[in-house]
């Protein structure tokens, strides 16, 4: 082998590098924050009473899970403004990761509610808990504590995604190593680093979801 | 300027869906074979083995499937190897698929109840004998339905090799939203091709999962 890898060459880039790492936490939390959302309100109406709508949130469920991350990223990106609506990059790749993330949080949350026993809903109402009381109480709160681990691994999987949106110009870590091996030529050096700062993330988010689950669903 | 009509955008990316799906035979293929021994070495004996293929998972798991297509792209030329993105694309695919389907096949084994172990060892078998004969065999049972339902990561993991120039589905798709301007138009069309492929897997294993489920009862 006769290349030198040359790790200093991306040493002057480390500001950069570190900005953009910043911005994928981000992405990542509002990403995360909304998708969990749309998941549990995805999942109440999926495991409601309503038929079409329940279909309705069947079909967006499948219709996610089943393509690709990147074209749902163009669809949104490239589709949007040509039926008139302004968006920008940034906005188009947390929409992108918020509708993805949320079919997969519902396929999950649902099958959480679903492992609630049916008892356990008729012992609320005999109680005189009101219809939101119970699905906060009784069916949503046990649900996540029994789903925690896929739902943890969903939103690492989001976080690993958002590399994909520098490919619609958002600002990331990905972006950055890109711009950073167009000024200095060493791809290989750069895309190295930003694995590993990848790496260091998924380990940290793991740990993150981890301490939740031991705090907020401690086991009563 | 050309135009464009609506059978030379589908006809050309069915085209390019060939590619998506050779790519995918192709990762699928390579994935199985580095991941079957993994999987022995995950769950073997010797700590070491076990170490440096979790390091190994954890890796591949932990990281962009993006960034190991780069780091394939630009690293595998460092090794004197002529890179394309066919061979950058099929390597990093491999891997990645290799790393999951271990993970996947490493619970199946470890599904096996200790007692098969055992009776194995009364028997007199070696470790591979007993790997050979009696693990693997009922492991695979319960491997197929969520090896079936991780190709559907694998079909979607494809349109990423897009990013290095691979000309499947997905570059394709941004080729003729480039040439047409009919971004709706291209992306749904070429959303619709992906789970046209990705979707029968997903019943699939679905259904695989509760046949199994129905004969283990019984």
């Amino acid at each position: 082998m006769d290349y030198q890898l040359h790790f200093q060459a991306v040493w002057p880039y480390a500001g950069q590098l570190a900005y953009g790492t910043w911005l994928t936490i981000k992405l990542t939390a509002i990403s995360v924050a909304g998708g969990l959302a749309v998941g549990t309100i995805g999942a109440a109406c999926r495991t409601g009473s309503h038929r079409w709508l329940s279909a309705a949130v069947g079909v967006y469920v499948e219709a996610i899970r089943n393509t690709p991350l990147l074209v749902q990223l163009f669809f949104i990106f490239f589709g949007l403004p040509s039926a008139g609506i302004k968006i920008t990059a940034t906005e188009a790749a947390v929409l992108a990761m918020i509708i993805n993330l949320g079919a997969y949080a519902t396929e999950i949350i649902r099958a959480g509610i679903e492992a609630v026993h049916r008892s356990q809903i008729e012992a609320a109402q005999s109680l005189g808990l009101s219809r939101l009381q119970t699905f906060r109480h009784v069916i949503i709160v046990p649900a996540l504590t029994k789903i925690w681990p896929a739902l943890s691994s969903q939103c690492v999987f989001i976080m690993l995604g958002s590399s994909l949106v520098s490919q619609i110009s958002a600002q990331e870590l990905t972006f950055t190593a890109n711009f950073i091996a167009s000024r200095n030529f060493r791809s290989f050096e750069v895309y190295v680093v930003a694995t590993l700062i990848y790496l260091v993330l998924s380990v940290g988010l793991r740990q993150i979801l981890r301490l939740i689950d031991r705090y907020a669903f401690a086991r009563r | 300027m050309t135009e464009f009509t609506l059978w030379d955008i589908l006809h050309n990316l069915l085209l390019a869906a060939r590619w998506t799906i050779v790519l995918s035979l192709i990762a699928f293929a390579g994935g199985i074979i580095v991941g079957l021994p993994l999987t022995i070495m995950r769950v073997s004996k010797v700590r070491a083995l076990r170490t440096a293929v979790l390091l190994y998972i954890e890796l591949f798991q932990g990281t962009p499937l993006l960034m190991q297509l780069f780091l394939a792209f630009f690293g595998l030329g460092l090794f004197g190897i002529e890179v394309s993105p066919w061979s950058a694309a099929s390597v990093a695919l491999t891997l990645f698929a290799s790393a999951y389907l271990a993970e996947i096949w490493r619970g199946c084994v470890e599904a096996i109840p200790r007692s098969q172990w055992e009776a194995a060892t009364s028997l007199g078998l070696s470790y591979l004998e007993t790997m050979r004969h009696i693990i693997l065999p009922q492991a695979l049972r319960i491997a197929i339905p969520p090896t079936v339902g991780f190709s559907v990561q694998i079909v979607k993991g494809t349109a990423q090799a897009s990013i290095i120039g691979f000309a499947e589905l997905t570059k394709v798709g941004t080729i003729l939203n480039n040439a047409t301007l009919k971004p709706f138009m291209v992306f749904t069309l070429v959303a619709v091709i992906y789970f046209a492929l990705c979707y029968p897997l997903t019943i699939g294993a679905k259904r695989l999962e509760k046949n199994f489920n129905v004969t283990r009862r019984t």
